[in-house]
């Protein structure tokens, strides 16, 4: 595959990984930001094949692991309600809220579909004049353009049977709330190379400066990973803190100026509690004013529901990057994808699920990383 | 997880048991979707439910058809249901579906099927012109594979009671030689082949469902492959230990019930899957795995490392197996694990999908 098969190169990956074999000299701690990474991280094996020094840990960058329990809650009350169909992305289907997930209010009756882009739900909207269509708008700076458009394409057809369920984030705040914590073990960030490509990366640089981080714009193939780590590892052992662009194929220093702009139009910044972490001010999206008819907080009363974070699961600590999945007494016995009792084990990107999917600490511990097949 | 637990169980978390009654699945008190999506919550409903209702050794076994003893010779009999959206797709259709479907499950023990039944469910309102397209094509499909529709049923239930049609097939076949072919039967040492590549058919009918805003070049791989299998056994003997179709749960699900089984570990190599770039694409834009994406014509062969290569060409010689490839090892180690080395060469489990990756795929 063109444009793909570049990036997954084992011989460049082998090269790569010699260099960062011969500039580390020290112990490390990288955290990739998203979840994206996270996977591909350990889909490839990746962690299997760096130093023993580097310790990558993996950051809140999973916009279902963050979305909190109340905003599913929401969701749930909504999508059961008469003459509603409710839309979303597959992965938010499975996350579990206090008593039920997507999954189970479909059983029951209620409307629920999978779509694949929130201009289908507006489609859906147009087709079904007598149904309130809504779509749960969840994700980081680089779902915000679509859903975005989505909003503005209604509000200008006059769909006033479309609305969404908003539960955007953003990452910097996010960046700097763990930078800023007493436990923070963080020295370097690999910065999620989506949301770059929306947003640039200029707002990264007074973060680097202020807290001593290297950051490095990186994508999500295993050449972009391994790269990046590189790049972050060099600056780490050089004592220098910058911003650099591993991603430069696909990100570009200002962004996306068209779709910064939209989302400028249509959302406004605020407060935003983040599922395991807590409330980071200044950290979300909420609709602008003219366009809050379109909000389903407002349109079906739900915005006073408020819950309390499960006290069992250790996820916040896991997107914090203060403990990996496999040290959490439920790990892989009461909780699994198929019983998850937070979202870091229910989303393909959380990284519970990348961990009990792939599992490559225990591969590692039985040696098999040196051993080959098909002889 | 276990395939073949008979006795009543037990509920591991969740909500308390209700009496004696063995409620299937954990926190689930009504049928989900996955519970049909060839992953672990279907095993689960299978093992909890079914085994225990049914408990006698030829279900007990778990394969996709049953072997049967009757009167000196040996039977085997399959059956299965097709509920498929859209019923007509690329490459296909539910009626041609459901004829390979039913013919392959019975080849794959190495029987030559014979004959099918046809149960239709039929939904008030269907076209009687679709309807017509469907059985055509079922009788050619059939005449294709050598095998006769001798029994069938219908019925017909309100307008929104089904979904347009769903059909039901089952099966027989003989068995002729004294093969042992079995997801129970690998042995470490086996090599693992399949004859082409993956993820065609779930991809094809994905590409035709509502919500998706692309069109792909992708046909549905449905076809008959007990040809194909006639082949294979006149190459590979009793060197042919276990064969299945991957079908739901792709790829991935045949090899976790190979590796299950016949309590053995499996090592596969991921460039050595073959992949169309267009199919290998589309799973790209999705977020899709291939590994667990459905296939219809598609077989995964064990067989003893003194025979893989004959297999091997004579599944290069037929006309459904032209892109066939060794993909892997059956080892004695890691039994039960399915293990995958990446293309950087690391390695990564390949477990079974908890639940469903696409709806209603077969």
């Amino acid at each position: 595959m063109k444009y793909l098969d570049e990036y997954r190169n084992p011989e460049i990956a082998r090269r790569i990984l010699d260099e960062i074999h011969h500039v580390t000299t020290k112990p490390w701690v990288i955290m990739e930001i998203c979840g994206g990474q996270t996977h591909s991280i350990l889909k490839n094996g990746i962690d299997q094949l760096l130093p023993e020094q580097i310790e990558l840990v993996h950051g809140p960058g999973c916009p279902v692991c963050v979305t909190p329990l109340e905003q599913i809650d929401k969701a749930l009350v909504i999508a059961a309600g008469e003459d509603v169909i409710f839309t979303s992305f597959g992965d938010m289907l499975r996350v579990p809220g206090s008593e039920k997930d997507l999954l189970m209010v479909k059983s029951e009756g209620g409307d629920v579909r999978i779509v694949y882009s929130p201009l289908d739900a507006v489609a859906l909207a147009r087709k079904n004049p007598d149904k309130k269509v809504v779509f749960f708008a969840v994700g980081f700076e680089t779902t915000a353009p679509n859903n975005a458009m989505a909003v503005w394409q209604a509000h200008r057809e006059g769909l006033k049977n479309f609305s969404i369920l908003v539960s955007h984030v953003l990452v910097p705040p996010a960046m700097e709330a763990l930078l800023s914590s007493t436990r923070n073990r963080v020295q370097g960030y690999l910065a999620a190379g989506h949301v770059c490509t929306v947003m640039g990366w200029e707002e990264y640089i007074p973060i680097a400066e202020r807290y001593k981080v290297p950051i490095v714009v990186t994508g999500f193939e295993p050449m972009d990973i391994l790269e990046g780590i590189l790049l972050t590892v060099k600056q780490l052992e050089n004592g220098t803190a910058t911003v650099e662009n591993q991603y430069s194929r696909i990100v570009q220093r200002e962004g996306n100026r068209p779709a910064r702009d939209l989302i400028g139009k249509v959302f406004q910044i605020s407060d935003r509690k983040w599922r395991g972490i807590g409330e980071i001010p200044a950290s979300g999206l909420t609709l602008a004013p003219k366009y809050q008819e379109h909000d389903a907080e407002i349109v079906f009363d739900v915005s006073a529901l408020k819950v309390d974070e499960p006290a069992e699961c250790i996820s916040g600590e896991v997107l914090q990057g203060l403990k990996k999945p496999f040290e959490c007494a439920a790990f892989d016995t009461t909780c699994t994808p198929q019983t998850p009792l937070g979202a870091t084990m229910v989303s393909t990107e959380g990284a519970c699920s990348a961990y009990y999917l792939y599992d490559s600490t225990s591969l590692k511990k039985a040696g098999l990383a040196s051993q080959e097949t098909n002889k | 997880m276990k395939n073949s637990n008979n006795k009543p169980a037990i509920l591991e978390t969740g909500t308390d048991n209700f009496g004696e009654c063995p409620l299937p699945i954990t926190g689930h008190e009504t049928v989900q979707l996955a519970h049909g999506s060839g992953g672990k919550m279907m095993n689960q409903l299978i093992d909890r439910l079914f085994l225990w209702a049914f408990d006698n050794e030829k279900l007990n076994q778990l394969d996709d058809q049953a072997v049967l003893s009757i009167k000196g010779g040996r039977l085997a009999f399959s059956t299965d249901s097709f509920v498929i959206d859209p019923i007509f797709f690329p490459g296909g259709d539910i009626g041609e579906l459901a004829v390979n479907g039913t013919v392959n499950d019975v080849s794959m023990c190495g029987a030559k099927p014979l004959y099918l039944s046809a149960g239709f469910i039929i939904e008030e309102g269907f076209p009687l012109i679709d309807l017509k397209r469907i059985v055509i094509s079922m009788g050619e499909a059939a005449a294709k594979a050598g095998v006769k529709i001798v029994t069938g049923d219908t019925k017909v239930v309100n307008k929104g009671q089904c979904d347009k049609v769903f059909i039901n097939t089952a099966g027989i076949g003989l068995l002729e030689g004294d093969y042992e072919i079995s997801s129970h039967n690998l042995q470490p040492g086996d090599n693992l082949l399949v004859n082409g590549s993956v993820a065609d058919h779930g991809m094809a009918v994905l590409s035709r469902r509502e919500g998706l805003a692309f069109d792909m070049p992708i046909e549905s791989d449905t076809a008959a492959l007990n040809g194909l299998v006639s082949q294979l056994l006149q190459a590979g003997g009793d060197a042919i230990h276990a064969m299945r179709d991957p079908t739901r749960g792709g790829l991935a699900a045949t090899l976790n019930e190979f590796a299950i089984n016949s309590n053995v570990g499996i090592k596969i190599a991921q460039t050595r899957v073959p992949l169309k770039p267009e199919v290998a694409g589309a799973c790209e834009i999705l977020g899709l795995d291939p590994f667990y994406v459905a296939n219809e014509g598609k077989l995964v062969v064990a067989v003893a490392e003194e025979r893989t290569q004959a297999v091997l060409a004579a599944m290069q010689a037929h006309e459904l197996g032209a892109d066939a490839a060794i993909i892997g090892k059956v080892v004695a180690e890691d039994n039960g694990r399915v293990h995958v080395q990446t293309r950087i060469g690391a390695w990564r489990i390949l477990d079974m999908l908890v639940g469903e990756q696409l709806p209603r795929i077969c």
